[in-house]
């Protein structure tokens, strides 16, 4: 599935009129198939752009195209219907706390399910080997008929990664997917979305906390800082200066997590920062 | 250094406010009182004490022979059958009412205001709800009773209908109030309405509605004594008619059948809590 935003910009709802966007004037083509993280400091609208690609948000300058239409013109009914093909991971990983983990992650295949089918498969799953293959390629197998809430904040980030693995979408926008996992297991599971989407020929569009896991696994970074364009750039052309410029009052973000830092500074591990945008 | 500073406070200064409010309670409560002819020390008047030993001695021997017993059975049975299918029929009439009025899953809401079509539809629900719940059961088994005769019939129809009122306003508030996350996600990624009712809001909530429904069970076996005292049949109706009789040992026995039917909700509402908790 393909994007292409011109001009765009996107206040957050709760926002009031004179505010400054949270995006301004944005302009961004990404291909079917492309692969991108969305990097920069907090506030930089980085949700906010996810929120608008997977339809959620209306714009409230400029234009979006998915697949060369425009998701705001089209009836409710079709629009639903798009949103079906496109995937959004929030952040914080969207579980009922009593369901089990099991349809949790089948209700990813929800859009693809008739109404019949859906309430078949809360009585009996419906691929029960979909969900394990899944939840296998997040080391999580074991936990296939756990209860949500007897998992760690870890393993629900990675029940919510799963869950994309089963939608019929094939334009994949993931939200700070590592924010509550350690660094191998930050490692393995951007490697399976990676991966995965590369194999599915979906689209995938990241935000990242974690500058050094966006320049090691994504072909392209896009930098945002105030709701604007920074850079659009081939991984290897990030340099350690437009790194600096991004998060310029903001290197606390950036500490401990570029390669190649000063050995004089100080590794201290960050809290996670949750957003709530 | 001023030595005033040092001295501890000799009043508290909150105290005038709430003297305020608490005279103001008063002033407002007393033509409430008037109004009702609220005098509770005529109840300790020694000729009115009589009359209520008397009345409370009548119930003693309570009744158990075996042909009351019986009878006590079949209409004990009969009220908890009244109970179940009049409450069964009010979910039939809420549960729709509470799909259709529930804001969390407009699908229009998700981004912005809510279409005007749906907007107006849900008022009409809300203002229906309304109209079901204000009718007393009373008033709406009086009328069934005229209309398919003295029997628990009328009483089913009468708990069906202003239970359904009740249960539908409330259902509505459970599901708003509760975390909506799950959902919201689920119908951004382009679930149906109702999917996205069993697979995000009904998990999330079901514990609360289990246990109001519950509850309102519980009530719906109270009000069918006084349903009964119109004709309605059941337990009450025989309560009504050993009161008549002044044959106060069956009202006595009766009186504690209600107690452990209403123990008994209790029991089943804390252990389905626990159940689905």
């Amino acid at each position: 599935m393909k994007l292409d935003l011109q001009a765009l910009s996107a206040r957050h709802p709760a926002a009031r009129a004179g505010v400054t966007p949270a995006i301004r004037q944005l302009s961004l083509h990404i291909a079917a198939g492309e692969q991108l993280a969305v990097i920069g400091p907090s506030g930089a609208g980085k949700t906010t752009l996810l929120q608008v690609l997977a339809c959620a948000l209306p714009p409230s300058g400029g234009t979006l195209q998915v697949d060369g239409l425009q998701p705001w013109q089209l009836p409710r009914r079709s629009l639903q219907r798009l949103r079906g093909r496109l995937f959004l991971a929030p952040q914080v990983p969207p579980l009922p706390p009593r369901q089990r983990v099991v349809t949790a992650v089948l209700a990813g295949r929800l859009p693809a399910m008739g109404l019949w089918q859906s309430v078949r498969s809360l009585f009996y799953p419906a691929d029960i080997p979909a969900a394990f293959d899944a939840l296998d390629r997040f080391d999580l197998a074991d936990k296939l008929f756990e209860r949500v809430d007897r998992l760690s904040g870890g393993e629900r980030q990675r029940v919510g990664l799963a869950r994309t693995l089963l939608s019929p979408a094939s334009l994949w926008l993931v939200d700070e997917p590592l924010s509550a996992l350690d660094p191998t297991r930050s490692r393995q599971a951007i490697g399976t979305l990676v991966d995965t989407a590369r194999e599915r020929g979906a689209t995938l569009v990241a935000t990242l906390h974690q500058v050094d896991v966006a320049l090691a696994h994504f072909p392209r970074i896009v930098g945002l800082r105030d709701g604007q364009l920074a850079f659009d750039l081939p991984a290897a052309e990030v340099t350690r200066e437009r790194l600096a410029a991004l998060y310029d009052q903001f290197e606390h973000e950036l500490r401990g997590e570029v390669p190649v830092t000063p050995a004089d500074e100080v590794k201290a591990p960050q809290p996670v920062v949750m957003h709530c945008r | 250094m001023d030595p005033a500073l040092h001295t501890p406070p000799m009043r508290d200064p909150a105290w005038q406010g709430r003297l305020f409010w608490m005279l103001a309670l008063v002033v407002v409560l007393w033509p409430l009182g008037v109004a009702t002819e609220f005098k509770p020390w005529v109840l300790l008047e020694p000729d009115n004490l009589k009359v209520t030993r008397q009345f409370l001695d009548t119930f003693f021997p309570l009744a158990y022979d075996a042909e009351f017993l019986a009878m006590v059975a079949r209409e004990t049975w009969r009220t908890v059958a009244m109970a179940t299918a009049g409450v069964t029929l009010a979910l039939v009439v809420a549960i729709p009412l509470t799909l259709i009025n529930t804001r969390v899953l407009s699908v229009s809401a998700l981004s912005g205001r809510m279409a005007r079509g749906p907007f107006w539809l849900r008022q009409a629900v809300r203002w229906l709800l309304i109209v079901l719940r204000s009718i007393p059961e009373l008033v709406w088994a009086l009328v069934f009773v005229r209309v398919v005769g003295l029997g628990p019939t009328a009483g089913v129809l009468a708990i069906a209908l202003t239970y359904g009122g009740m249960l539908g306003k409330v259902y509505g508030e459970i599901l708003e109030s509760g975390e909506t996350h799950a959902t919201e996600t689920l119908l951004r990624n382009g679930s149906s309405r109702l999917q996205a009712f069993l697979y995000g809001l009904l998990p999330t909530n079901a514990a609360e509605l289990t246990s109001y429904t519950v509850y309102r069970w519980e009530c719906a076996i109270r009000s069918s004594v006084v349903l009964g005292f119109v004709g309605a049949g059941g337990l009450g109706q025989q309560l009504d008619n050993s009161m008549k009789m002044f044959n106060g040992g069956e009202v006595a026995s009766m009186l504690l059948v209600f107690i452990a039917l209403v123990a008994l909700a209790d029991k089943v509402s804390a252990w389905l809590r626990k159940a689905l908790g």
